[in-house]
């Protein structure tokens, strides 16, 4: 299991300006999010040999080759996982240079998710979605907030969770996005301000959901080997995986609605790693809802299943809380990059460049993945 | 609560799903069966996980079932569901031991809980196609 351990590291992030509003194309948003992240990473745009597209995005392989002047591209793939497919990638990029067949790994994200196509859109062309379109779509349930909201309301019916404790996660997600400079949603907001915030979904509130963004993120995954002589300090990726739920295809048919598919990879992702919960000091947590969080930390083990709630409350996520938790803002306040942006942040920490949202000293961290119908990945790393 | 529009979105049945949607229109919910070891299996596909078979026949279903979970929808994200809000998707426990996702009417939001006793009821949308529906039994006196 420790095949992958530490033989890789991301060496350049970038981000564009996130935003609600913008005369960009997708393609030319991941365009620059890319230049960014090669020239972080000290790379010219040419040395990119591997390039792993959204896979609903609007950029395909051929718009890197033809926009870079790449001449011998030589590994391209999709990882069709929803929200889970940026964290999944990772794993996809650091076997492929492992294996030997690319050296600098480009993953790239950009969408004009509130100026473009709105997410119910978006996911009813996703083919894993098929079965929901012949099955649910038709009853109205065409958005996620719709899909996942039975997902929270049986764990709050069977575990005691409430929405206060939802709203602990709104919180401090916008606390941390107040703090990071570059975040779509900067005002301060309050466990009231959610209470009171309008139903979308029940149990979902306005401030249970993301918020749709403009922008652009991506990573360039290198070999250990290169890494150390690279620009940047080396962020070495210790354990990965990605995980599949039961009943991938309609969560109305999954044995427990509230497992999701990180519970089978969290366990392989840290055996790889070979550190345990504890080594964990900071967590960038896909967070397309607050529920969401609450459940990948029960299914990672952070505490038992039915126990989230409570362990998420008295700021247990904030800076100075036992777990910090997305330290830039998540999808919640920052941006919704499909998790990208998690892992942007996830390198910054681990850099010791994440400024006044730095986490002091630390020295290992998580990044997951969650999409579709519960599909999950994960990535530790290490500085 | 008014009916949804006439745009609205209409399921595309597949050479697997088409006997379970033809049953619907003679207002029967029937389930896919595998045709060698019996497993009953929602949605419909090509292949019975419990032995891998791909002889199908379907059993038709007592329309009894209760309440897994559930949400209450506010907001559309469709223009066809516009003027039906709030609406509320019940994920629905069959006796048969399969789950759907369906719209459940006839109740107060306020008064749905898990194991809520629901039976199905059929929507004729037009001559092609019938959803099932759920609502409280009538049993329950909740409608």
């Amino acid at each position: 299991m420790d095949t992958l351990k530490d033989k890789c590291c991301v060496t350049g992030i970038g981000e564009t300006a996130y935003t609600r509003g913008c005369n960009k194309s997708p393609t030319a948003l991941q365009m620059e999010a890319s230049l960014a992240a090669i020239a972080d990473a000290g790379l010219t745009p040419k040395d990119i040999d591997g390039v792993i597209p959204f896979f609903a995005g609007s950029a395909v392989a051929e718009d890197f080759i033809t926009n870079f002047g790449i001449e011998d591209l030589r590994y391209s793939v999709t990882a069709p996982m929803g929200g889970a497919s940026c964290v999944a990638a990772i794993q996809s990029a650091a076997a492929a240079i492992t294996a030997g067949i690319a050296t600098h790994v480009l993953l790239p994200l950009g969408r004009t998710g509130y100026s473009g196509t709105r997410a119910p859109a978006r996911v009813a062309a996703f083919p894993q979605f098929r079965i929901v379109g012949e099955f649910e779509m038709p009853y109205g349930a065409v958005a996620p907030v719709q899909l996942y909201a039975p997902m929270a309301r049986r764990h709050m019916e069977i575990y005691g969770t409430t929405s206060k404790q939802f709203a602990e996660i709104s919180v401090t997600t916008r606390d941390h996005a107040i703090l990071n400079g570059n975040a779509v949603m900067t005002k301060p907001i309050t466990i009231e301000d959610h209470q009171t915030s309008r139903m979308i979904s029940d149990p979902f509130r306005l401030f249970d959901c993301s918020v749709e963004s403009d922008g652009g993120a991506a990573i360039v995954i290198s070999g250990a080997d290169r890494a150390r002589d690279m620009r940047q300090k080396p962020v070495y990726v210790m354990g990965v995986a990605e995980g599949h739920p039961d009943s991938p295809s309609a969560i109305t048919q999954r044995p427990d609605l509230t497992v999701l598919g990180l519970a089978k990879a969290a366990p392989r992702a840290f055996e790889m790693a070979g550190v345990g919960l504890d080594a964990i000091d900071v967590a960038e947590i896909y967070d397309c809802f607050t529920y969401t969080v609450l459940c990948q930390l029960e299914d990672m083990g952070f505490c038992a299943k039915g126990e989230g709630g409570g362990f998420v409350e008295d700021g247990a996520l904030g800076l100075d809380g036992r777990l910090p938790t997305n330290t830039h803002g998540g999808l919640l306040s920052q941006s919704h990059m499909a998790g990208m942006n998690h892992i942007v942040e996830l390198a910054r920490q681990l850099r010791g460049d994440a400024g006044s949202a730095q986490v002091p000293d630390a020295e290992v961290g998580l990044v997951t993945g969650y999409g579709d119908m519960g599909d999950g990945s994960i990535a530790i790393m290490r500085r | 609560m008014s009916e949804p529009s006439e745009n609205r979105l209409l399921p595309q049945p597949t050479e697997d799903s088409q006997p379970f949607w033809d049953a619907l229109k003679a207002h029967r919910l029937d389930l896919q069966t595998c045709g060698d070891c019996g497993a009953l299996r929602h949605y419909p596909r090509p292949v019975c996980p419990e032995c891998h078979s791909m002889a199908v026949t379907w059993t038709t279903a007592s329309g009894l079932g209760s309440v897994h979970s559930w949400t209450v929808s506010y907001q559309a994200f469709h223009s066809a569901f516009q003027d039906c809000l709030p609406i509320i998707l019940a994920t629905v426990d069959l006796e048969e031991g399969v789950r759907m996702n369906c719209r459940l009417d006839g109740v107060d939001p306020e008064k749905i809980e898990i194991d809520l006793p629901v039976e199905v009821a059929f929507e004729d949308v037009n001559d092609e196609v019938t959803l099932p529906v759920f609502r409280p039994r009538a049993s329950t006196g909740d409608a």
